[in-house]
């Protein structure tokens, strides 16, 4: 059976951390770092990597466009 | 797993587009603007008509625009934009012309502008930033402010006496000039999609000389309305969304009825 | 082809304009100036050369489409009458800031406010001193006969083109409605290629993308491009003052005065002299840049000066700082749409300047 995994990758530098994408994320993958960045601004990150199914539904409500969204398919 | 073996080239499903350059957007974070500009510069790559395309700016929050899309844009004056857009579209009637605007430019001091360019039928696609309040200068009344709205000039709410909020969509749908009326909004994921669908068939219209194409997009101002984005963006749903429903108003010339 | 019309100055600029290969035109009717458009329409300029007109709701949205199509490099033109023009002041401010070329009459009449629809030279100050907010010059040019309301179209294109900065023509409700015959020039083609490096067209693949604004928000910024203006002004100041001398070269008393105006001058130099006042005209024909250093260099060696206007005096000051005290500078001015006699001019300059 072939299992969808996803990946995403945060330019945390541009995030502002506004949370739209964690409060989007139908899986619970995302989170916000409690380290942050030169503008003081907790960014997002992929919490439950295992989770992520590489659904775009972060990247796409970004507001800043800082999520680079990433899709595989592996047969199990 | 390694998490490297998805992060790869071959595997991208979303990346920002290169219309887009790198600079950081001037919104607060969490502010639809930056959805709206993200789906302007996504539509005009997936059309692939970045030598095509000349953008007006506005005053308000989408003031640099310029600064933030590879794309040739003109700045205008408060108001004004539409004005602008006509004569370039008229003089350059092969180019892609679209202005962008918030509810201050659009539906208070460039009512006139904007109305009269739905009216001639210019062939330019207007896009329209509803957050029903003025963010740039702090978040003072709209003319698209709801009844009772607080706002730093309607303290107290937005009363009578400050007049109602207007809903511009549906005034240029009435006019024989609009080919396309549509209102959408960006905070969701499923909004977004859609929306990006409206806003690219605003832009494949021009093709067709048949008219102007106006997108309204329902936006928050979390700043404004002094809530946090995921707040912000319930209150839109609750307060916004009743009174600027979304969807398409006018199609093809002919406006949308209904059935209840 | 060249040729010989009886015409009035509002039709004379228009036909100028298309002739001068205009590629658009963008206005709103308003007397003393609604032959303008209405000449366009009815001599289908668009049929003719392809250029765009088009009847905007407002002089507000009239400048702003002009601004918009100023944008692409294209040689674009609106007109109007004093309370249009004011309400463009906002737009050639932007037009200025954002250092776009293009060609706009103001035909003047009587004000303040509504005022009358007569002749009158009361919007000087507003033409020459920047008009609306911050700090910039429009190309100033004063025709003072329906000939030189044609003459000037390709000229004022050429120096706004040059300085990538608005030109004005200043007329006033006289020039613009009397008939005169007209030497129409050789009609020049549309240009068929955009060469302007800033215009807007798209961003071209492998190119920089172009931004027309005027705004910088970095204070160090806006004030570069503030001393840039300043340059561009000097240049012109420097390059391209015109005026005309008549008689000026025996002259011990010279009336200065533009437009109509200098048209009565010119019939008061002849009377003066007929009574054996030695008189000339200085008549600017840039009233900005201004005829500064030819009036400094008359002032050494004549008597006085009149300054001849329909205002209640603006354009004397002018005159003032350029004689800066050497000899007496005095005012004579009709308002409210009267045009002064030559004989009243003769008289002013006897009372005024030699009986003092």
């Amino acid at each position: 059976m072939a299992k969808i995994r996803g990946a995403i990758v945060v330019d945390t530098e541009r995030c502002k951390g506004c949370e739209l994408c964690m409060y989007n994320c139908p899986t619970q993958t995302i989170g916000m770092e409690h380290k942050v960045n030169s503008k003081g601004y907790h960014y997002a990150y992929m919490e439950n990597p295992e989770a992520c199914i590489g659904c775009t539904n972060c990247a796409v409500v970004c507001p800043d466009g800082v999520i680079t969204v990433y899709k595989k398919k592996f047969e199990q | 797993m390694d998490i490297n073996e998805i992060i790869k080239e071959e595997n991208l499903v979303y990346r920002k587009s290169a219309v887009l350059n790198d600079k950081v957007f001037n919104f607060c974070p969490g502010c639809g603007h930056g959805v709206v500009q993200k789906l302007i510069a996504e539509v005009v790559e997936e059309m692939n008509i970045e030598s095509e395309v000349i953008g007006v700016g506005s005053v308000g929050c989408s003031v640099l625009v310029y600064e933030f899309m590879e794309l040739d844009v003109v700045s205008a004056a408060h108001g004004r934009a539409a004005a602008v857009a006509t004569g370039i579209k008229r003089v350059m009637p092969d180019k892609y012309v679209f202005s962008l605007q918030g509810d201050g430019d659009l539906a208070a001091i460039g009512t006139s502008e904007s109305i009269h360019a739905c009216n001639r039928g210019e062939n330019i696609t207007m896009i329209f930033i509803n957050n029903g309040i003025y963010g740039m200068t702090g978040g003072q009344m709209a003319p698209t402010s709801l009844h009772g709205m607080k706002t730093a000039t309607s303290p107290y709410g937005r009363n009578e006496a400050m007049g109602h909020p207007i809903r511009m969509s549906d005034v240029v749908a009435q006019l024989e000039g609009t080919y396309y009326v549509t209102r959408q909004a960006v905070h969701t994921p499923a909004m977004v999609r859609k929306a990006k669908k409206a806003l690219r068939q605003a832009f494949e219209n021009q093709k067709l000389n048949k008219g102007l194409s106006f997108v309204e997009f329902v936006t928050n101002c979390n700043s404004g309305w002094k809530l946090s984005p995921i707040k912000a963006n319930q209150w839109l749903d609750q307060h916004m969304l009743p009174f600027y429903p979304l969807g398409d108003i006018k199609t093809e010339g002919v406006i949308v009825t209904k059935d209840k | 082809m060249a040729e010989l019309r009886l015409m009035k100055g509002n039709e004379a600029i228009a036909e100028a304009a298309i002739r001068a290969g205009a590629d658009g035109y963008f206005g709103y009717p308003i007397t003393p100036q609604s032959e303008v458009l209405e000449y366009f329409m009815a001599e289908n300029a668009t049929e003719r050369t392809g250029m765009v007109v088009l009847q905007a709701e407002s002089e507000v949205a009239s400048i702003y489409m002009v601004y918009g199509a100023a944008s692409t490099g294209k040689k674009i033109m609106t007109s109007s009458s004093s309370p249009g023009i004011s309400l463009m002041q906002e737009g050639l401010s932007y037009l200025a800031g954002a250092e776009l070329p293009c060609l706009v009459l103001n035909v003047v009449r009587g004000g303040p406010g509504l005022g009358d629809i007569q002749p009158s030279q009361g919007d000087y100050f507003q033409s020459v001193k920047g008009g609306g907010h911050g700090d910039y010059k429009l190309i100033v040019l004063a025709p003072s006969s329906v000939q030189e309301m044609s003459d000037f179209v390709p000229l004022a294109f050429d120096l706004a083109f040059k300085y990538r900065n608005p030109a004005l023509i200043l007329a006033d409700g006289a020039i613009g409605q009397m008939m005169e015959k007209v030497d129409l020039f050789e009609p020049i083609p549309r240009k068929t290629e955009i060469t302007e490096p800033w215009a807007v067209k798209g961003k071209q693949p492998g190119e920089p993308k172009r931004t027309i604004t005027s705004l910088d928000l970095d204070p160090y910024g806006m004030e570069k491009h503030n001393e840039h203006l300043q340059a561009k002004y000097r240049a012109m100041e420097e390059n391209d003052v015109r005026y005309e001398a008549i008689q000026c070269d025996d002259a011990e008393y010279i009336f200065v005065a533009y437009g109509v105006s200098a048209r009565i001058c010119q019939k008061a130099v002849q009377l003066a002299r007929e009574k054996g006042i030695k008189a000339g005209l200085l008549r600017p024909i840039t009233l900005f840049p201004f005829p500064k250093k030819q009036l400094a260099e008359l002032a050494d060696r004549v008597k006085g000066f009149l300054a001849v206007e329909l205002s209640a005096g603006q354009m004397v000051e002018d005159v003032r700082l350029a004689v800066n005290g050497k000899v007496k500078v005095e005012h004579f001015g009709r308002m409210g749409g009267i045009v002064h006699s030559p004989f009243e001019v003769v008289a002013a300059l006897e009372s005024k300047i030699i009986n003092v």
